[in-house]
């Protein structure tokens, strides 16, 4: 097992409206393959440790190892190439470009990569499309599908260019309990048969119990995990 | 084709009526600018070529001296104190000499003498004043295109009848004088001479066909009681009439006599022309600077409405240049439409302008298609565009994605 994620003495600060650290000395590594729940109540910083995982946050203190190389300080060029290769992202809301269909939104990250033709890439986005039982939907616009369907095109978007790491921010929240059900098992399946790296923020108990590890934050403070 | 510039195509394309309007800007804009700036040089053109039709590029002249003041060391006691005009020639001497001289300047083209003589045009009793322009033919006409404006007669006829005089129309209406008719002129000193009507020429200017007449310099000459060497003016066109100033300057310096450019001996028109060339550049280029406005407008409210795709894009790893990229586009989009189809508009507007009959000294509407200023036009509207597009666009690279992600 090799560590993808690494984070040492993360310290951060909020000032508004008055001064309150948010995250307490977060010591923690993610090991390649697993599948990870964060949870805690609201306000107790998991979201907040989350964003600065995910490079977007570059406000804290403290260092942030992604495969082995510390981007903290890195520029915010650098930052979006490493966020563009290694991370995909599933956020609560589907964060789907309207007017475009189901199959360019999914082809966007890599086209953007530019490591593969665009024939490549549309093979690809295929592929993913297929795995996520999502084929037939591939030239509709994305505004016209349901919630549930939405938010499997933005994993297969997540997954396009084969990242090191999912990030998920509430990725069930706006979900009903059957098509919840359907993204933990994509998820699971993604750790399982692909050996895919998820980190995921969730306020659903079961979501959590069912992953391979919780992480529980109270006041910035990892007390679990 | 760039994932920036396939995004950028399709906002454009997404929403057609927001694209079409900011379009509609750019065009009316442009179609305006171009044609007010094509007006303000066809206006110029109309101008300077009547200007020219009776004026040269430069004139050179033997100015009056005045009497200097003279005055005493002492604090009073003034010798002479009200300065005025030394009574002198005003002939240009060995101007033979002159004429050379100027003539190997490389800028000149044409160099040719002049003696104007005020005169009265006879017609029974009553006299009409004027003033009798005293020329060599064949240079004159070189300078002025005399014969483009000749309504009756040849001014070859001019050079060949030394008592030959070519009037203006006005005068040829009122004295009743057809060719080969007679006419008395009495000159300011009292010369009467009486000279045969060969042509008669109609400029646009009503006042100059009521007064002038061209007759030969010798004839000018001698109706001023002067001899063959008298000449008070020598006319000088050059290459570029816009150069005139610089080269008055060098021929005052080299001859010594007063050289006065068109444009300082026009110093009241050029005033007006400055005018207008002013007000006409502000109101053209402040319509373009409006259709800068409505990209500027629409391109925020893209950004706004597009506030999550730029925060999923950056999310996803397009860089603040990338997502600069995207909105410019889309903004140069728009305005390439607009200044294509804006050029287009003016092209048409020009064209049918050109056709209108306006009367008078103008004739046809001064205007006509200037390469100059739709270049002009092309240049500033992508330069509005760009900026129109940049502000936005900068706008959108600098979102934080994390505080719209995190809603």
């Amino acid at each position: 097992m090799s560590t993808i994620l690494k984070t040492h003495d993360i310290n951060k600060f909020f000032y508004e409206p008055t001064e309150f650290q948010v995250l307490k000395n977060i010591e923690f590594e993610v090991q390649k393959g697993e599948f990870l729940s964060m949870i805690g109540k609201s306000g107790s910083g998991k979201s907040t440790l989350l964003y600065i995982l995910s490079t977007m946050d570059t406000d804290y203190s403290g260092q942030l190892y992604i495969d082995n190389k510390l981007t903290t300080g890195m520029s915010n060029d650098a930052l979006a190439e490493i966020r563009n290769e290694k991370i995909g992202f599933v956020f609560q809301f589907h964060y789907l470009l309207s007017e475009f269909t189901c199959l360019k939104n999914i082809m966007i990250p890599a086209l953007k990569l530019g490591k593969l033709s665009e024939q490549e890439i549309e093979e690809k986005a295929y592929e993913k499309l297929k795995m996520l039982d999502m084929e037939d939907q591939a030239l509709k616009p994305a505004s016209k599908l349901s919630g549930g369907q939405q938010q499997r095109i933005a994993i297969a978007r997540a997954l396009i260019n084969d990242p090191l790491i999912i990030m998920g921010d509430e990725p069930t929240g706006n979900l009903d309990s059957k098509n919840t059900d359907i993204v933990f098992d994509i998820f699971q399946e993604l750790t399982q048969t692909y050996g895919q790296t998820i980190i995921a923020v969730t306020h659903d108990q079961d979501f959590a119990e069912k992953s391979d590890r919780i992480i529980e934050m109270i006041d910035g403070r990892i007390i679990r995990g | 084709m760039g994932i920036n510039t396939s995004i950028s195509r399709t906002y454009v394309t997404s929403n057609k009526k927001l694209t079409a309007v900011a379009v509609l800007g750019v065009l009316l804009g442009m179609s305006v600018y171009i044609f007010m700036n094509s007006l303000l040089v066809g206006f110029d053109k109309s101008a300077t070529d009547s200007i020219f039709s009776s004026m040269s590029h430069i004139r050179v002249y033997k100015d009056d001296e005045i009497s200097k003041v003279l005055k005493k060391d002492s604090a009073s006691n003034f010798l002479i104190i009200n300065p005025k005009v030394v009574p002198s020639n005003n002939t240009i001497i060995n101007p033979k000499m002159v004429i050379e001289t100027i003539l190997s300047l490389d800028e000149v083209t044409v160099v040719t003498p002049q003696v104007n003589a005020s005169v009265f045009y006879n017609n029974g009793k009553s006299q009409i004043a004027g003033m009798a322009y005293g020329i060599i033919p064949e240079e004159a006409n070189i300078m002025y295109d005399i014969k483009s404006t000749m309504v009756d007669g040849n001014l070859d006829m001019l050079a060949s009848n030394p008592n030959g005089i070519i009037v203006g129309s006005g005068i040829a209406e009122k004295v009743n004088l057809a060719i080969n008719d007679k006419i008395n002129l009495t000159s300011s000193k009292g010369i009467n001479r009486t000279f045969n009507v060969v042509g008669v020429f109609q400029s646009k200017n009503s006042q100059i066909d009521d007064t002038k007449s061209y007759i030969n310099l010798a004839a000018a000459q001698q109706l001023l009681k002067e001899g063959n060497t008298y000449i008070t003016d020598i006319n000088v066109n050059i290459i570029d009439p816009q150069q005139a100033a610089d080269v008055a300057m060098k021929i005052s310096q080299i001859t010594g006599y007063n050289a006065e450019g068109w444009k300082e001996a026009n110093e009241t028109m050029m005033a007006s022309f400055r005018m207008r060339s002013i007000v006409i550049t502000f109101v053209s280029f402040t319509i373009l600077l409006v259709a800068g406005f409505g990209i500027y407008t629409i391109l925020n409210m893209t950004v706004s409405q597009k506030i999550n795709d730029i925060a999923i894009l950056k999310a996803m790893g397009f860089k603040g240049k990338d997502v600069v990229m995207i909105f410019v586009t889309q903004a140069l989009t728009i305005g390439a439409i607009g200044v294509i189809s804006g050029v287009l508009a003016a092209m048409g507007m020009v064209a049918l302008m050109k056709t209108v009959y306006i009367g008078g000294d103008v004739g046809y509407f001064p205007i006509d298609f200037e390469p100059s200023q739709f270049i002009k036009g092309v240049i500033i509207g992508l330069v509005i565009t760009f900026f129109a597009g940049y502000m936005p666009a900068r706008k959108a690279a600098n979102i934080d994605p994390v505080g719209i992600l995190r809603k």
